[in-house]
């Protein structure tokens, strides 16, 4: 069997959904650095977005996983520190998706623009950490609803 | 000391001002006084066991014995810990906490600020994930230490008590020793008593903000980073840390 192309492992990877929040994929998250073939290995660069984030080595297993499923069985999985993760890294396609499923997406200005939820522009913070280690707690004074926001880093 | 051993001296004191650290805050999780800030103090803990996680990592690839960050966390005692006193006192009530966060958060990303131009490239890169993660530390134990310090008449009272208990700790962090000396002069990491005006600006500013008054005192206790004297509370830290180990030896995941 030839081996897969670049281009074909990337839209792999943009199917394996983020573990804590699925509605986003790795690639969208802009976890993934960099994708190569070293002979008949594959070499796959993560970068974590917190260095303490647990989900960390569920995303390396879940990704080697779906390589495998895909027939790839010399996988080398490297963990990139810098460039630090950055927010600017979330594609557009995940950006939507964050606002879709009800966590506000990043903003250069450090707090969320608008609730996701009614779209008002009165919304205040609770506290500087949310559920995860991402994202922040935020709620609209409009529709009172609580909501994560994807922090600013 | 050669130079690498100088190296492992340094990695060590960052890595175990985290790890002792984080370990420290992890005790709040399930007991914080609200929830939020019960995640609050979880995430900072998880940051900062993270960060250990890069600083030993290196610190074991540099001592080259094949120890990994977790031999070193869980295989050490008291005595080959380097961490500043400050981050093993006990957790207090949840104003000392804090005041401690801070104190050790100003220090911190002022430190890890010099460190993103370290002439050594593995220690520039962790510093560049870490004092992203810290200016969050920073701006949340701010914020609390001026939301109490300038709050009801007892939550100022505990955190002018907290001050003046952690006061004398802070003089450690910018103590200077023949390790600083050699690793400024190799461009690794800056000589810590350098970073002292910029630290006192900072913490002056958010203290006065807060109503506080930082004691008149340089009295400092020592011992922590060059391993000489901990307090008795490392010992009793390290027997709830380490236990698995020191029951199961080499359990592993
Ligand atoms: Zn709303």
């Amino acid at each position: 069997m030839d081996r897969a192309t670049v281009e074909q492992v990337w839209e792999w990877l943009d199917a394996v959904p983020d573990p804590e929040i699925p509605v986003i994929s790795v690639v969208d998250l802009g976890i993934v650095r960099d994708v190569t073939w070293e002979g008949d290995t594959l070499k796959v660069a993560v970068t974590p977005t917190y260095s303490g984030c647990p989900a960390t080595s569920v995303i390396a297993m879940d990704i080697e996983t779906a390589l495998r499923d895909h027939g790839i069985d010399k996988i080398k999985l490297e963990t990139r520190i810098s460039p630090a993760w950055t927010t600017d890294w979330l594609s557009d396609k995940g950006r939507a998706k964050l606002k879709d499923y009800g966590i506000a997406p990043p903003q250069p200005a450090g707090g969320p623009d608008r609730c996701p939820h009614c779209g008002s522009t009165a919304v205040e913070k609770v506290s500087q950490f949310g559920s995860t280690p991402c994202k922040a707690h935020w709620r609209c004074t409009d529709c009172r609803e609580p909501f994560d926001y994807f922090k600013c880093i | 000391m050669t130079r690498d051993e100088t190296f492992l001296q340094f990695l060590l004191r960052m890595g175990d001002n985290t790890l002792i650290l984080g370990h420290r805050v992890s005790e709040w999780c399930g007991h914080a006084p609200v929830l939020e800030e019960d995640i609050a103090l979880a995430n900072t803990a998880l940051d900062l066991i993270g960060q250990t996680q890069m600083w030993l990592g290196l610190a074991g690839e540099v001592q080259g014995e094949g120890k990994s960050a977790d031999d070193l966390a869980f295989l050490r005692d008291a005595w080959d810990f380097r961490n500043v006193l400050l981050v093993e006192v006990p957790n207090g009530d949840f104003g000392r906490t804090l005041m401690r966060q801070f104190l050790f958060d100003a220090w911190h990303s002022i430190m890890l600020g010099r460190l993103l131009k370290s002439s050594d490239d593995r220690v520039a890169a962790i510093a560049e994930k870490a004092s992203k993660e810290v200016a969050y530390h920073l701006e949340r134990s701010s914020d609390t230490v001026v939301g109490l310090g300038d709050g009801t008449e007892e939550s100022h009272r505990r955190m002018q008590e907290a001050l003046d208990y952690l006061w004398p700790y802070v003089g450690e962090m910018f103590a200077s020793d023949e390790v600083d000396a050699e690793m400024a002069a190799a461009g690794v990491a800056p000589d810590p008593a350098s970073l002292r005006e910029e630290y006192d600006s900072l913490v002056q500013r958010v203290l006065t903000e807060a109503t506080l008054t930082i004691p008149d005192s340089r009295f400092a206790h020592k011992g922590g980073r060059d391993g000489r004297m901990h307090t008795e509370h490392l010992g009793h830290l390290l027997t709830q840390m380490q236990w698995l180990q020191r029951a199961y030896p080499g359990a592993t995941w």
